[in-house]
């Protein structure tokens, strides 16, 4: 991914650092990054919306996936890095273990977690994002949708892989299953994240990885870097199941109005076909994730209960606000990007 | 801190049990299976074939597909997650095992 631009003291810190030797790495720039980091973490209004540290955090993280644009790939086990994430992460866990709304638990048991995950996904009532796209959103706005998607989706999948060997026996075997399915079962061209890079070239928009992480706001890297932290620590991996179900369990019907807003706004199958293949591939996913996944997790680990709830919950709390701000801005006349991207010219 | 495999689990026997805890492979032919989710879908896996009313194979665009059984679906066969919307309901327990047909 190429390199973002700073958004504050502490992902302009981590910049100046990745851009040294992780050799011999300047312990000037590494003692003032810790000091800024720390201070950014007892100086931040939210974390959660935290332009700064919800960057530099992705930025750390975007080292374990693709790399970043003339950076030491050594940088992604160093301890500087490594410190940096822990400390941005325990806030930010903290923060998400405050925030999201657990239910009250159920017994651990396939049928008794799969019943209270549909029950948690289909009592979410947040603003609705697809409905917005499927009846009301300008051009402009849909590919605001899309830009806006695009920082996890053209990494789709990736963030639950991690926790594949991190289980074991039917939870294993059920996320193989789902993630599979995800990577088109070994087809190139059926990998979700191609089949999304193939929308955004059907709209005009740039496909390659991160190209509009400089436009996001900080709730959408909050988003992913959600799904990295929860899919990279063992300790986590009740979390890492529990959100994929959540998503899971809702994407089919969304999916089905996005396709359609697109469809109303003029686009053809080749920029539908993302949507409309979620449809059916996530309403095979949710059954599979909420039972084999979730339920079999807890009733193998029932220790991990309570963070398959969490997990599921903090998706609902982020991907929730992350809609909101969305809609706000849409239905106020103003541009959901923290750079509009109007001025853009179509390819 | 824990060691999941070494520990007892309550969950009853499932087909991956039978096929592979019970059986390790014996180069038999894989059946089709249908599991039925509760409240939702059939699921189907192994080598099957969906044919339409005039018996043309429908391509499978997966390897796991669902069958709606609430009715609703705009994509049947397939499931699209409408009978959440409608509040299909399945029961409880798993009918009795019938006779074999003769």
């Amino acid at each position: 991914m190429r390199l973002p631009t700073s958004r504050g003291p502490v992902s302009g810190g981590l910049l100046e650092l990745l851009n040294t030797s992780p050799a011999a790495p300047d312990t000037g720039l590494a003692s003032a990054l810790r000091e800024r980091t720390a201070a950014a973490l007892a100086d931040t209004a939210d974390i959660v919306k935290d332009d700064d540290l919800q960057t530099a955090l992705f930025l750390a993280y975007e080292l374990r996936y693709s790399g970043l644009h003339g950076v030491d790939d050594d940088w992604e086990w160093h301890p500087e890095v490594l410190a940096l994430c822990a400390a941005i992460e325990a806030a930010f866990e903290q923060a998400l273990r405050e925030r999201a709304s657990v239910p009250d638990l159920p017994a651990p048991g396939v049928e008794s977690v799969a019943a209270a995950l549909f029950e948690l996904t289909g009592s979410d009532t947040g603003p609705s994002v697809s409905r917005y796209l499927a009846k009301k959103a300008t051009d402009e706005q849909a590919r605001e949708f899309l830009i806006l998607r695009s920082i996890y989706q053209l990494k789709e999948a990736d963030p639950h892989t991690w926790a594949i060997p991190r289980l074991r026996r039917h939870a294993k075997a059920a996320l193989v299953e789902i993630q599979a399915d995800e990577y088109g079962g070994g087809r190139f061209d059926r990998i979700h994240a191609e089949l999304f890079a193939r929308t955004l070239r059907g709209v005009g928009l740039d496909a390659t990885n991160g190209h509009y992480v400089d436009v996001v706001p900080a709730i959408t890297l909050a988003s992913s870097n959600m799904m990295t932290m929860f899919g990279t620590h063992r300790r986590l991996r009740g979390a890492i199941a529990g959100h994929l179900a959540a998503f899971e369990m809702t994407s089919s019907l969304p999916n089905r109005l996005y396709g359609n807003g697109f469809r109303r706004l003029g686009y053809d199958a080749d920029v539908t076909f993302y949507f409309d293949e979620h449809v059916e591939a996530d309403a095979v996913h949710e059954q599979i994730a909420a039972r084999d996944l979730a339920g079999s997790l807890a009733t193998d680990e029932p220790e991990l209960l309570e963070d398959v709830f969490f997990g599921a919950a903090a998706g609902l709390y982020v991907d929730g606000l992350a809609g909101a701000q969305q809609i706000e801005a849409w239905t106020a006349g103003a541009s959901a990007l923290r750079v509009p991207q109007s001025a853009a010219v179509p390819a | 801190m824990t060691e999941p495999d070494a520990q007892p689990t309550a969950r009853p026997a499932t087909r991956f049990d039978d096929q592979w805890d019970d059986e390790p492979d014996t180069g038999a032919i894989e059946p089709v299976s249908i599991t039925a989710y509760p409240n939702g879908p059939l699921l189907v896996r192994g080598p099957f074939e969906i044919l339409t009313p005039t018996g043309e194979v429908i391509p499978p665009r997966r390897k796991t597909v669902a069958l709606c059984r609430c009715g609703v679906s705009s994509l049947k066969p397939f499931c699209d997650g409408s009978h959440k919307a409608i509040g299909f309901r399945t029961e409880q327990e798993p009918p009795a095992p019938q006779p074999p047909l003769s």
